[in-house]
C-alpha cells in the first residue's frame, strides 16, 4: 500500500504573516487515483497545491515522493519530480501556437525542430484523446482548448502527478464531461491526479477519494464510494460559530429594487447570469452567498449599469420622486445620481474606486467633481468629508493628505465604504467589504451597514463567510453558476442548507429528475 | 542610368534606418520600448569618428585594418554602454521606459555634438572633425562593382557596413522566427509572467536583447558618419533618422526582414525631393514628412485589421514584477 503512494504530505504548515493558510495538513495520493481536494474559498486548497508545485515553500512538514523525502524549492524542482500543475489562470502566450506554448522554456532538448515537437504533441493527444490542432494560435482558442494546451504542456514534460486547480470553473457542462473522460484515461494510465474543486457533484462523479480542508485545517479524507453530499457539506462548512453581530428587525419595508429575469453573457461568450429575479426592500440587508465567480460581481455591476444585460429588467422605485424606473436604460451616472451606490471591494482593493497615489481628500473629490461649476476645484467640502470619515470610521492615517496606497487594507476599505455611504444612498451594494479585515474593523463595517439599514436604505451585502451572512442579513440569496439557487430567511436558515445551495448545480438537478 | 542611381541613393539613405530598426525590433521583442535609439545611434556615430580621429592622429601611417576596426569597436562600445544604462534603469530599477529613453536621446545627441563638434577646437586644430582616410576604407565598394554596369551599381557599390546591415537583419529575422532563443525572447516581450513560469530568465533576455539591439542600432550612426557623409562631422547632421528608424519598426510590423525593404522605401521617400526640380524649401519639408505619413497609414491599417500578429508585443513598454505574496 505504502509503495503505491505517488506523493505524501505530512504535517504541512504554511503561514503568511499572521494568517495561517495551511495547518498540519496530511495527504496521500496514490498512483492511478484521482483525489479531490474540497473546501470553501480561502480554505487553503490553492496554497497547499502551490507548495507541491514549488511556488511556495512550506514552513514546516515533509513531502514524500515515491516514498522518498523531497525538497521542492522552485517550479524547476517540481518538474524534476514530475509534478505538473494546471493553474486556474492559464499561463499562455496569446500570439503563439499551441505547440510553441507547449515547448516554451524547454532547455534540455537537442535541437529546436518544431515539426518533431508537433509530432510528439500529436502522439500525446492520440494517447489520451485530446482534440487539438498544435498549430492553432492561442487567441483563436476557446477556454477549454486553452486548458487542453495547459494539460498537454505538463504531460509533454513527462508529469506523473497532475494538479488541476478548479479546472471546471470555466468550462461548459459538455466540456467538463470531456475533461473528466480524459482525466479518467490518465488515471487508468497510472498517473496520480489531484483536482481542486468545490463542486460536490463533480467530486462524487469523478474522484476515488476526497480530502476536505476547512479554514486551512485538514478535516479528513473519505472514500467517494462511502460519501454523499450531506456528509461532504458538513465536513466543508463545519459547525456554526456564534459571532453576535447586531441585527434589528427590518422596519418600514417597501420594495426598492426588483430584478426581473436578467441574463448576461460576458466578453468570452460565457453566460454569467442566468434568469435572475429577486427584490430588495428598504430597511433590510439582503445577503448574497455563493462560491467566488458565481455571478456576484456581474450581478452588482448590472445593477450599477456597468455590465450590459442581454435580457430582463431592473425596476427601481425612486423614493424621492415616487417614480418607477427601469435602470437598464440608464447610464451608470444616472443610476448613481438616483442613489444606487456600489462599493465593490475587489481582490485588488485599489483597482476599483480609489486612486492609490492620491490622498483621501482627492479620492473624495473623484465622486463629486461634477458638482462644481467653476474651473477651479473646491477642496473645502471634500476636505470636510474626508475628516468626517477619518473620525467616524476610525481610519488610521497620519492625516487626510496621505496617499491612499500607503494605508493598510482595512483602512482603504473604510475610506471606500465611507465615501459611498456619505452620499446618502437609497440602495447600497457592498461586495466583500470585510475581506482581509481584522475582527474590529469588520465590526465597524457591519455597524455601518446596520446604520444604513435603519435609515431605510436597501443594502445588498455580498459576503464569503457564511457565519457572518447568517447573523448580519435578513434574507440570503444563494447564487450558483450564475443562477439563483434559492432565497432563504437568514434567521432560520442553517449553514449546511446554504452550503448545499451554493454547490447545487443545474446539471445535477437535471440528473436527479 | 537614373533608376539605378535613385535605387543606390535610396539604399544609402536606408542603411542607417535599417540598423536602427533591426536593433529596436530586437529590443522591443523583449518588451522594452527604447526611445533612446536616436541618441544611441548618435553616440554610435560620434564614438566611431572619435576613435578614427584619435587613431589617425596618433600614428604616421595608419594601418587600413585598424582604420576600420578601431571606429567599429569604439562605436559598439559607445552604443552598448548607452543601452546598458537604459537596461539598468528600466529593467533593474524599473524606471519608466519612455522617460528613460527620451532622456537618453537628449543625452546622446548632446554627447555627439559636443565631442564631434568641439573636439578639434579642444585639441587646437580648429576646423571640423574629419577622418577622410578611415572613411575611404569604410566606403570601399565590392571589387567587381564597376565592371557590372547598372547591376553592379545597384547591388555591389556600397561599403561593407551596408551588407552587414542586411545580413544582421536576415539573421535577426531567422533567430526570432526559427530558434528557441527567439521563441523565448518573444515570450518575454509578450507575456513575461508566462515566460518566467516556464523557467526563462526574463531579466537576462531583456538585458541581452536591449544591449545587442543598442549595439546594432549604433552601427547605423557609424555607417552614416563614416560612409554616407564621408567622415566629416556636422552638428545635427544625423537629423531625424533615429526617429525614422523607430517609425520603420512599425512599418516593418516588427519583422527585420520586412525592415530591409522598408528601409529602402523610407530612404527613397527621404530623398525624393531632390529628384523633383523647382521645389521651394517649404515643399521640401513636406517631402521630408512622407515616411512618417506612410507610418501613420500603416498604423491605421493594422489597427483597423487588428490582427494579433501585426500588433506590437503585448507587454511592450511595461515593467515586469514577479507576482509575489
Amino acid at each position: 500500500m505504502a509503495s503505491n503512494a505517488a506523493i505524501e504530505l505530512v504535517n504541512i504548515t504554511k503561514t503568511f504573516g499572521s494568517t495561517v493558510a495551511n495547518k498540519d495538513v496530511c495527504l496521500t495520493v496514490n498512483k492511478g487515483e484521482i483525489l479531490s481536494i474540497l473546501g470553501e474559498n480561502g480554505s487553503g486548497k490553492t496554497t497547499l497545491m502551490n507548495m507541491i508545485s514549488g511556488i511556495y515553500y512550506p514552513d514546516s512538514g515533509q513531502i514524500f515522493i515515491d516514498g522518498k523525502e523531497a525538497v521542492i524549492s522552485g517550479p524547476k524542482d517540481a518538474f524534476a519530480y514530475k509534478i505538473g500543475m494546471i493553474h486556474q489562470h492559464f499561463k499562455l502566450v496569446d500570439v503563439f501556437s499551441a505547440a510553441e506554448n507547449i515547448v516554451l522554456g524547454l532547455e534540455d532538448e537537442k535541437g529546436f525542430d518544431m515539426k518533431n515537437y508537433v509530432g510528439r504533441i500529436k502522439e500525446i493527444s492520440d494517447q489520451y484523446g485530446f482534440d487539438i490542432d498544435p498549430n492553432k494560435k492561442i487567441y483563436e482558442m476557446s477556454v477549454s482548448e486553452k486548458q487542453t494546451v495547459e494539460i498537454i504542456k505538463v504531460l509533454f514534460r513527462g508529469a506523473d502527478i497532475l494538479i488541476l486547480d478548479e479546472p471546471t470553473a470555466v468550462l461548459t457542462p459538455q466540456e467538463t464531461q470531456k475533461l473528466f473522460a480524459i482525466l479518467r484515461r490518465m488515471r487508468d494510465a497510472g498517473k496520480a491526479i489531484i483536482i481542486i474543486t468545490h463542486k460536490l457533484h463533480e467530486v462524487l462523479s469523478l474522484s476515488d477519494r476526497v480530502s476536505v480542508l476547512r479554514k486551512g485545517e485538514y478535516v479528513g479524507t473519505v472514500k467517494t464510494s462511502e460519501a454523499n453530499e450531506a456528509i461532504l457539506t458538513e465536513m466543508m462548512v463545519g459547525k456554526k460559530i456564534a459571532l453576535n453581530i447586531h441585527r434589528d428587525e427590518p422596519s418600514n419595508e417597501e420594495v426598492r429594487l426588483s430584478v426581473e429575469g436578467i441574463s448576461c453573457i460576458n466578453r468570452e461568450g460565457v453566460s454569467v447570469l442566468n434568469d435572475i429575479s429577486f427584490s430588495v426592500n428598504s430597511g433590510e440587508i439582503l445577503g448574497i452567498a455563493g462560491i467566488a465567480g458565481s455571478g456576484q460581481r456581474e450581478l452588482l455591476e448590472s445593477i450599477a449599469g456597468l455590465q450590459k444585460i442581454n435580457h430582463g429588467k431592473i425596476i427601481y422605485n425612486n423614493p424621492k420622486t415616487g417614480e418607477v424606473e427601469n435602470l437598464r436604460d440608464k447610464t451608470p451616472r444616472q443610476i448613481r445620481d438616483m442613489g444606487v451606490r456600489l462599493s465593490f471591494v475587489p481582490e485588488d482593493r485599489l483597482g476599483m474606486g480609489l486612486v492609490g497615489n492620491m490622498d483621501i481628500v482627492d479620492n473624495m473629490m473623484l465622486r463629486s467633481y461634477r458638482k462644481g461649476h467653476s474651473v477651479f476645484v473646491r477642496r473645502k467640502e471634500p476636505q470636510n468629508l474626508a475628516d468626517e470619515i477619518i473620525k467616524r470610521l476610525g481610519v488610521v492615517t497620519p492625516d487626510s493628505h496621505t496617499p491612499v496606497r500607503r494605508l493598510s487594507g482595512g483602512n482603504v476599505q473604510k475610506v471606500l465604504v465611507g465615501r459611498e455611504i456619505s452620499s446618502s444612498p437609497t440602495v447600497l451594494m457592498a461586495a466583500y467589504p470585510v475581506r482581509g479585515l481584522d475582527i474590529n474593523s469588520s465590526y465597524t463595517i457591519y455597524n455601518l451597514l446596520n446604520e444604513q439599514k435603519s435609515k431605510g436604505v436597501a443594502v445588498i451585502f455580498v459576503g464569503e463567510d457564511l457565519d457572518v451572512l447568517l447573523e448580519l442579513c435578513d434574507r440570503i440569496m444563494v447564487l450558483s453558476g450564475g443562477a439563483v439557487s434559492d432565497i432563504v430567511d437568514a434567521r432560520t436558515a442553517t449553514k449546511e442548507q446554504i452550503g448545499l445551495l451554493m454547490t447545487k448545480s443545474r446539471e445535477v438537478s437535471h440528473d436527479n429528475k | 542610368m537614373l533608376v539605378a542611381t535613385i535605387i543606390k541613393k535610396s539604399v544609402e539613405q536606408g542603411i542607417p534606418l535599417l540598423f536602427g530598426s533591426t536593433g529596436e525590433i530586437l529590443t522591443e521583442k523583449s518588451g522594452n520600448l527604447n526611445l533612446g535609439i536616436p541618441g544611441i545611434m548618435y553616440v554610435g556615430g560620434s564614438a566611431g569618428i572619435l576613435g578614427a580621429y584619435l587613431y589617425e592622429n596618433a600614428v604616421a601611417t595608419p594601418n587600413p585594418l585598424l582604420c576600420v576596426l578601431i571606429p567599429l569597436i569604439a562605436s559598439l562600445i559607445g552604443s552598448t554602454l548607452l543601452a546598458l544604462i537604459y537596461s539598468f534603469l528600466t529593467i533593474t530599477l524599473r524606471a519608466n521606459q519612455n522617460v528613460t529613453g527620451l532622456a537618453l536621446t537628449t543625452f546622446g545627441v548632446g554627447f555627439g555634438d559636443f565631442f564631434g563638434g568641439s573636439l578639434t577646437k579642444i585639441f587646437g586644430n580648429g576646423g571640423t572633425l574629419s577622418v577622410k582616410l578611415s572613411s575611404d576604407y569604410f566606403k570601399t565598394p565590392l571589387p567587381f562593382a564597376k565592371s557590372l554596369g547598372w547591376f553592379g551599381e545597384i547591388f555591389f557599390s556600397y561599403g561593407f557596413l551596408a551588407y552587414v546591415a542586411i545580413i544582421v537583419a536576415l539573421i535577426s529575422a531567422f533567430v526570432l522566427k526559427r530558434t528557441r532563443v527567439g521563441l523565448h525572447l518573444r515570450a518575454v516581450g509578450e507575456n513575461p509572467a508566462t515566460a518566467d513560469a516556464a523557467g526563462i530568465s526574463v531579466t537576462k533576455y531583456k538585458y541581452l536583447a536591449t544591449c545587442i539591439g543598442g549595439a546594432i542600432a549604433g552601427l547605423g550612426g557609424l555607417y552614416f558618419i563614416m560612409d554616407y557623409t564621408g567622415g566629416a562631422w556636422t552638428n545635427g547632421g544625423f537629423g531625424d533618422r533615429g526617429w525614422l528608424a523607430i517609425a520603420l519598426v512599425i512599418f516593418a510590423l516588427w519583422r527585420p526582414n520586412i525592415g530591409i525593404l522598408g528601409s529602402i522605401v523610407f530612404g527613397g521617400l527621404y530623398i525624393a525631393y531632390s529628384y523633383i526640380s523647382g521645389l521651394s524649401r517649404s515643399a521640401i519639408a513636406i517631402f521630408n514628412m512622407l515616411p512618417y505619413v506612410v507610418t501613420i497609414l500603416i498604423l491605421v491599417l493594422t489597427s483597423v485589421r487588428n490582427k494579433k500578429e501585426t500588433q506590437p508585443p503585448e507587454h511592450l513598454g511595461l515593467p515586469y514584477f514577479r507576482e509575489e505574496r
